[in-house]
């Protein structure tokens, strides 16, 4: 049930408060963003994690974007999307951001899409990639800096035929993003797929379904559980004593749920193209003072974030400064010419990452915090399955 | 689908059914006892998992959290009565409807204000960690055995305290015939404080029973209310007898019908619709029975009320 706070919370002094004066010269000189994260309901520690990065990202651009001071406006979409519409709105016409940035949730996205493009603003999604607007959908006004959904499903799918299973369970909730999830496996998975289990999305007990998995004997099952329902699951499924079959999944085990998944997680198995374990000197630094901050463990939406800051500064300052260079701006942002990390990154011609993706698996750290770390990589340099399809005007 | 496989999922439903039983017979109680629609149980039940859980966690001991989260979710169910529920008694159903469901977005945020809202964890105990094995590859985990004596006893104290005390027999009096238990001369305003406060308690040990298996975030208790309601819907509402029949009963139908609608569509239909029709179907079946047992005994299978 999403339940709501319906101010538009403010992390610098923003809002209606300001004088008109004021706004003004603040807009002349500084840089304006909306960033869309859901605070309110059961997936609110997401939002979170998708805040605290950009917030993480801004601390280490001394709070400028290519030289320009930034004022980040906080809008909780309630994961409602009438919600999201109206005040994502409001951020357009009376907060005059200049730039939209966040969401988590694919239909949120959906639904401020069209809001914000039409006035040619820059939407920069650092979660939310559903395939619609990756193929025929795809717009010159928006970019995202996480992946195609479709592309991380299909991840498990290559890494489930690479570790040669020949035979897999597969269970993902029923609504769309759950047949997406089952649709994305099977795309590059060569095995049989031993049965589809199909659950409703509030399930609370999964003993019917582990019974199954159970009589089945399977290799290994593939899963897309996201939030408290992977947490259900991932602890359940030990308790059931079926943690010898591998477990591959997607958005089910992650920095977001580790904290209450805990040891039952440990060597289970997701996809992603990050993971806080990665070797390079960017994502040593970002972890470390993330870490260091805000006293927990950055998850994917946490990195993609704290990338949007850094490709937003990088595209700021290539334009000079200039925001209202919209063609300018597009293109420096296009460029991507900002150390991700990932490491690799660069936008394909719909604007949607080309990248490595990874097949994870979850560790406890010395500390006693558990990660997702990296196995081996899965795919290269990888395209989603939809540019092809993509003419951006 | 072999017998065994059924007798397990048989098994899986029974428990199911005992977890809901926890939740409803406290909600059968209040809205029994004192007709007051009190949405907010649900929230009664998260309130019970995260209190356990923390004074698990401060205490180091899963008991010594779940013996501390009683007397705990006991105040805040008095607490809620004395601020709340008691200006409620009078007014009709919409006003009750209203007020708990403003206790939910209350406590959901306070919650989430309070513990943060990303899932806790709540170890099982270190007595029940393990299990039996029931087939091949299946453990049946102790902690689930666990919750099922832990569900047959409170349905046992209860029948104890309903049927054979005199506080019971107040309660029953209660749910059959109000005004003439108050024209009796009994302080229904005690009765109702200590129903509440026992209804709280019944549902803050549910949840805290849960937590070691179910994820305890904020609005865990919004999916429980629902078939909390079948439940006491299906049983008569104020019995906790019917109560913990209907919970055995929607236990076994939601899961049995999950497990085996998906596979019987499939004699009928091409895999890939059988699969998503059985899914459908499964997740309504519940609902369909309450339709079918309602539309034969309107007042369910043990109505309560006199007249």
């Amino acid at each position: 049930m999403a339940i709501g706070r319906r101010a538009v919370l403010g992390v610098a002094a923003a809002g209606p408060l300001a004088l008109p004066a004021i706004r003004a010269r603040a807009q002349a000189a500084g840089v304006k963003i909306g960033l869309v994260a859901v605070q309110t309901g059961p997936q609110a520690a997401l939002g979170t994690q998708l805040r605290d990065g950009f917030l993480q990202g801004l601390k280490h651009t001394g709070g400028k974007l290519g030289g320009l001071p930034a004022e980040v406006v906080m809008i909780d979409d309630e994961l409602r999307p009438e919600v999201a519409v109206t005040k994502v709105r409001a951020a357009l016409e009376r907060d005059k951001v200049d730039i939209v940035a966040g969401v988590v949730f694919s239909n949120i996205l959906a639904a401020i899409m069209r809001p914000v493009t039409e006035t040619n603003t820059f939407l920069i999604s650092t979660n939310a990639g559903p395939s619609t607007f990756a193929g025929r959908g795809c717009n010159p006004y928006f970019f995202t800096t996480s992946y195609n959904n479709d592309q991380v499903h299909s991840v498990m799918g290559q890494a489930a035929t690479d570790s040669k299973y020949g035979r897999v369970f597969v269970m993902t909730p029923n609504y769309q993003a759950g047949r997406d999830a089952a649709a994305g496996f099977k795309s590059r998975f060569k095995g049989e797929v031993v049965d589809e289990v199909y659950v409703p999305l509030n399930q609370l007990d999964f003993s019917a379904e582990l019974a199954k998995i159970a009589a089945s004997k399977p290799d290994a099952i593939f899963t897309f559980m996201p939030g408290g329902l992977g947490v259900n699951l991932v602890r359940q499924y030990r308790q059931a004593g079926l943690a010898s079959i591998p477990f591959l999944s997607t958005f089910t085990v992650d920095e977001a749920t580790l904290p209450a998944q805990g040891e039952a997680a440990v060597g289970f198995y997701s996809a992603a193209p990050w993971a806080p374990n990665m070797d390079n000197a960017a994502n040593r630094r970002f972890v470390a003072d993330f870490e260091a901050a805000y006293g927990y463990v950055p998850g994917s939406y946490a990195a993609q974030s704290y990338d949007a800051v850094l490709l937003l500064d990088s595209a700021i300052r290539k334009t000079g400064g200039s925001l209202a260079d919209k063609d300018g701006l597009r293109a420096a942002i296009r460029a991507a010419e900002f150390q991700s990390v990932r490491g690799n990154f660069k936008f394909g011609a719909n604007h949607y990452p080309v990248q490595d993706f990874w097949l994870c698996q979850v560790a406890k750290r010395p500390d006693g915090k558990f990660q997702t770390e990296t196995v081996r990589k899965v795919l290269e340099n990888d395209t989603d399955p939809w540019a092809a399809e993509c003419r951006m005007r | 689908m072999t017998a065994q496989l059924l007798l397990v999922q048989a098994l899986n439903g029974l428990q199911f059914g005992i977890l809901l039983f926890l939740v409803a017979a406290g909600l059968t109680l209040v809205f029994g006892v004192m007709d007051v629609i009190n949405l907010a149980h649900g929230v009664q039940y998260m309130l019970g998992a995260y209190l356990g859980a923390s004074l698990a966690a401060a205490t180091g001991s899963f008991w010594l959290g779940l013996l501390l989260a009683l007397p705990a979710t006991l105040a805040c169910g008095l607490l809620l009565e004395l601020l709340v529920f008691r200006h409620l008694y009078d007014r009709d159903h919409l006003a009750q409807v209203l007020a708990t469901f403003g206790v939910i977005l209350t406590l959901n945020e306070a919650v989430t204000l309070l513990w943060g809202s990303a899932p806790l964890q709540v170890a099982t105990p270190a007595l029940l960690e393990g299990g039996v094995t029931l087939m091949p590859g299946l453990q049946y985990p102790l902690y689930r055995l666990a919750i099922l004596a832990a569900g047959l006893a409170t349905a046992g104290l209860l029948w104890l305290l309903v049927e054979h005390t005199r506080a019971g027999a107040l309660l029953r009096a209660g749910a059959s015939n109000r005004p003439m238990l108050a024209a009796l001369g009994v302080d229904t305003g005690r009765l109702f404080l200590l129903v509440f406060g026992l209804g709280a308690m019944l549902a803050g040990f549910a949840g805290a029973m849960a937590a070691p298996i179910l994820s305890v975030e904020p609005g865990m208790g919004d999916s429980v209310l629902i078939l909390a309601f079948v439940v006491i819907v299906i049983g008569g509402i104020g019995s906790v007898r019917g109560a913990f029949l209907a919970a055995l009963l929607v236990g076994l139908v939601e899961v049995l019908g999950r497990s085996l609608l998906p596979d019987l569509m499939r004699l009928v239909l091409a895999p890939s619709p059988a699969r998503q029709a059985g899914a459908s179907i499964g997740s309504m079946l519940v609902y369909i029975a309450m339709a079918l047992i309602l539309a034969v005994r309107p007042r369910g299978l043990f109505p309560a009320r006199a007249g």
